[in-house]
């Protein structure tokens, strides 16, 4: 860590990646699968509704991809601050 | 070879193997038994992670709930899972990057404060005490079930085997056991889903199935769309129907989700990997092994729905629910496909009787006029039969006679379900719903009966099962023990203890934990099943929101993280003890458990957010008028994080 306004940085960056990763969580989960799905009920995915399948498995997908995507990205921040191990 | 002997030989060879791994990993110092030394890799610790998370109720209950929750109950599918997005965000890098061993000794650090410290240890014993009594349970009836012994007699077995190798291999003995636990259990819970996904939708992989045709008529109706017509024929709601409650179901799902992320013994997994890296990404492993069980669920849980249904409804299978008579009782005594019916009758899982002595079993959804009219005449049989030898019989005999007809009226009049031009029930010779039990656990636990499956599969359904229940209490047990040693003993009452009176101090106390579940669990104060609600809100109210302050804030200090602590932990149980009874003791609740009393619609099980909220602003509120924390612990925050410099832990 070179200085303080180096920490802030890295920080910021730390804090902007994780506003993004949570309103992926809440879209894929509260938003698709409970409050938008009697809004959405005429898209299908198979023999589901979108709303139905984001609930009982499509969330579950957003949110593995999401923390591998995470784990990545931030490695990647890591390495640009200079404070990876 | 019979069931029984299949299902002792391959229990057995499980329980060899897990022992052998405790044996082989048995922890030598206090940092291997509180934290495997930091050295288990990221994979490993992640099937682990899986395995001390999957609870019996994940293994054997979840799938019931759904299929009858339906839709609605896809609450534990998102917030048993999108916990590990919090986790994997908010605190296990973190905390892994703190370096020690437990969740109150980081509360106690962050908030200089041994007060704090031991806040945080009463809610991490209230939250693991609560939780484990569920899981020594499940043990017991597990065992109880596949082994053909007494419930009591199975949760004996269950503590002795969690005693041999929790004991001894701490927390280094019981990941590795753990990852072998995991391998069984997904095994044993995703074959049967193969076999029946394929039987019914043509398809292997379940999560395409549920989603695919239905087979057996070709496959030009979806499988969800054959499901909701068939339990709609018999009145019941439909498998897909929205949730009538939005607010509620946002409310438990993010009590659940949060409750995840702030549960003990999910949170020092992540302290047992090597680096801060590893932290996060361990946390993605979990939620690989986890979603292997968990995307499976609802494709068990429907197709488990549609082929018990089926069963008792043959004409269900390839056109009209009433197509073809009701299952008849000499067949259930004559098909050897359907000896699983008498087997699972003997447990008390599932019951019937022939109400209408027409030899059939009718599966309906009982509408409540017609339960209201049948009680009403078996009260009135009751009091005829009950009545004095030269008591006058006629008033008895006229009130039969007319609760008779009024009964009679009803079943003409009420129609088998709410579509138009459905038949009544007098029309289809139904006086009432004739399977009377049909309990949650019989969908995973019968589920390979039900596909007639062969034998070997049945034995690693009960194999998984106790798995399942094994793991989790072994992980719950580990983190009471390392609060009452690390926390309580070395923090507090004898900070000068040798590292060898720790280990024993940390071994004495899970032995003393782990005697305590077993007698809570055979004598649990009547509250099994709402425990873990009251688990998850109080970890969503009290240790999640510390936590997440004590990372991202650096103006809260000691007295506001121990205000907001103490205000989630209060206003949480309070509101579920105001439903559910003062310490769930029965009849001493203030208002009915019912959606109309509950304030604004919010049950119990979905205060978790709100106790949270109110921990929060109480933690921002009494933060703002005192001291910031002092210049040391400003340098602990910068210091955890960012990763570098992470490295073994301290044992101080």
């Amino acid at each position: 860590m070179a200085d303080k306004s180096s920490a802030n940085a890295y920080w910021a960056a730390n804090i902007k990646v994780i506003v993004i990763s949570l309103i992926i969580w809440f879209a894929c989960s509260f938003g698709l699968g409970i409050l938008l799905r009697p809004a959405l009920s005429g898209i299908h995915i198979g023999g589901a509704d979108i709303g139905f399948w984001f609930a009982q498995n499509g969330s579950i997908y957003v949110f593995l991809i999401l923390i591998f995507v995470y784990a990545k990205v931030m490695n990647g921040i890591d390495r640009a601050h200079g404070v990876e191990e | 070879m019979d069931q029984f002997t299949l299902n002792l030989i391959v229990v057995g060879l499980s329980f060899a193997l897990y022992f052998g791994i405790a044996f082989w990993a048995r922890a030598g110092s206090t940092a291997e038994f509180y934290a495997a030394s930091q050295g288990v890799p990221p994979v490993m610790n992640g099937m682990a992670t899986a395995a001390d998370w999957m609870s019996a109720a994940s293994f054997i209950s979840m799938a019931g709930l759904i299929a009858f929750g339906g839709y609605n109950n896809s609450v534990f599918l998102m917030g048993w899972t999108g916990g590990y997005v919090l986790l994997a965000l908010l605190l296990a890098p973190y905390l892994r990057k703190f370096g020690k061993f437990t969740v109150p000794e980081f509360v106690g650090d962050r908030f200089y404060s041994t007060t704090a410290r031991l806040v945080a240890v009463v809610c991490l014993l209230v939250i693991s005490i609560t939780y484990v009594i569920g899981q020594m349970v499940g043990v017991g009836v597990t065992f109880a079930r596949f082994l053909e012994v007494s419930t009591t007699a199975g949760l004996l077995i269950g503590s002795a085997v969690v005693f041999a190798y929790a004991v001894f291999g701490g927390m280094k003995g019981i990941t590795y056991t753990q990852v072998a636990q995991y391998v069984v259990l997904i095994t044993a819970y995703t074959i049967p889903a193969i076999f029946i996904s394929l039987n019914l939708t043509g398809n292997f992989l379940p999560q395409l199935g549920f989603i695919g045709g239905y087979a057996p008529t070709g496959g030009d109706v979806t499988f969800l769309a054959k499901l909701d017509q068939v339990v709609t024929d018999l009145g019941f709601g439909a498998y897909t129907a929205d949730t009538p409650n939005m607010l509620n179901m946002f409310l438990v799902t993010m009590s659940l989700m949060i409750g995840t992320a702030g549960l003990p013994h999910v949170i020092i997994r992540f302290f047992t990997v090597p680096k801060v890296s590893d932290a996060r990404i361990s946390a993605g492993w979990a939620l690989v092994f986890i979603a292997l069980l968990y995307t499976v669920a609802p494709a068990v849980g429907s197709m488990a729905r549609l082929n018990i249904t089926a069963t008792f409804w043959p004409g269900a299978v390839d056109g009209d629910t009433f197509s073809k008579p009701a299952l008849s009782i000499s067949e259930i005594d004559s098909n050897p496909d359907l000896v699983w019916i008498r087997n699972w009758e003997k447990t008390g899982l599932l019951a019937f009787t022939d109400k209408n002595g027409d030899g059939m079993i009718q599966y309906i959804n009982e509408p409540a006029a017609v339960t209201a009219a049948n009680n009403a005449l078996a009260d009135a049989q009751k009091a005829l039969t009950e009545a004095a030898a030269d008591a006058d019989r006629a008033p008895l005999e006229a009130a039969v006679a007319e609760a008779q007809a009024a009964r009679d009226a009803v079943l003409e009049t009420t129609p088998i379900n709410k579509k138009d031009g459905a038949p009544t029930l007098a029309s289809l010779g139904i006086v009432g719903n004739e399977l009377t039990t049909v309990n949650n656990d019989i969908m995973v636990l019968a589920n390979p009966e039900i596909a007639a499956l062969p034998g070997w599969v049945i034995a690693l359904v009960a194999a998984g099962g106790l798995a399942a229940a094994l793991s989790t209490a072994a992980g719950l047990l580990l983190a009471i023990s390392s609060a009452i040693s690390h926390d309580l003993i070395k923090g507090a009452i004898k900070p000068d203890i040798s590292e060898k009176g720790e280990l024993l101090a940390a071994r004495i106390s899970m032995a003393f934990a782990i005697v305590l579940a077993t007698w809570l669990g055979y004598d649990p104060p009547g509250f099994a099943a709402q425990v873990v609600a009251l688990a998850f809100g109080l970890a969503a109210a009290t240790i999640f929101p510390v936590l997440m302050m004590g990372i991202f804030s650096t103006r809260v200090g000691k007295e506001g993280a121990i205000a907001g602590m103490i205000v989630g932990l209060i206003t949480t149980a309070v509101y579920i003890f105001l439903y559910l009874g003062w310490f769930f003791i029965p009849g001493t609740n203030v208002y009915p458990n019912t959606p109309d009393a509950h304030w604004f619609g919010i049950s119990p099980a979905a205060f978790g957010p709100i106790g949270a909220i109110l921990n929060f602003a109480t933690a921002y509120l009494v933060s703002a008028m005192t001291k910031a924390p002092p210049q040391e612990v400003q340098d602990l925050i910068q210091s955890i994080r960012v990763p570098r410099g992470a490295g073994k832990a301290q044992a101080h």
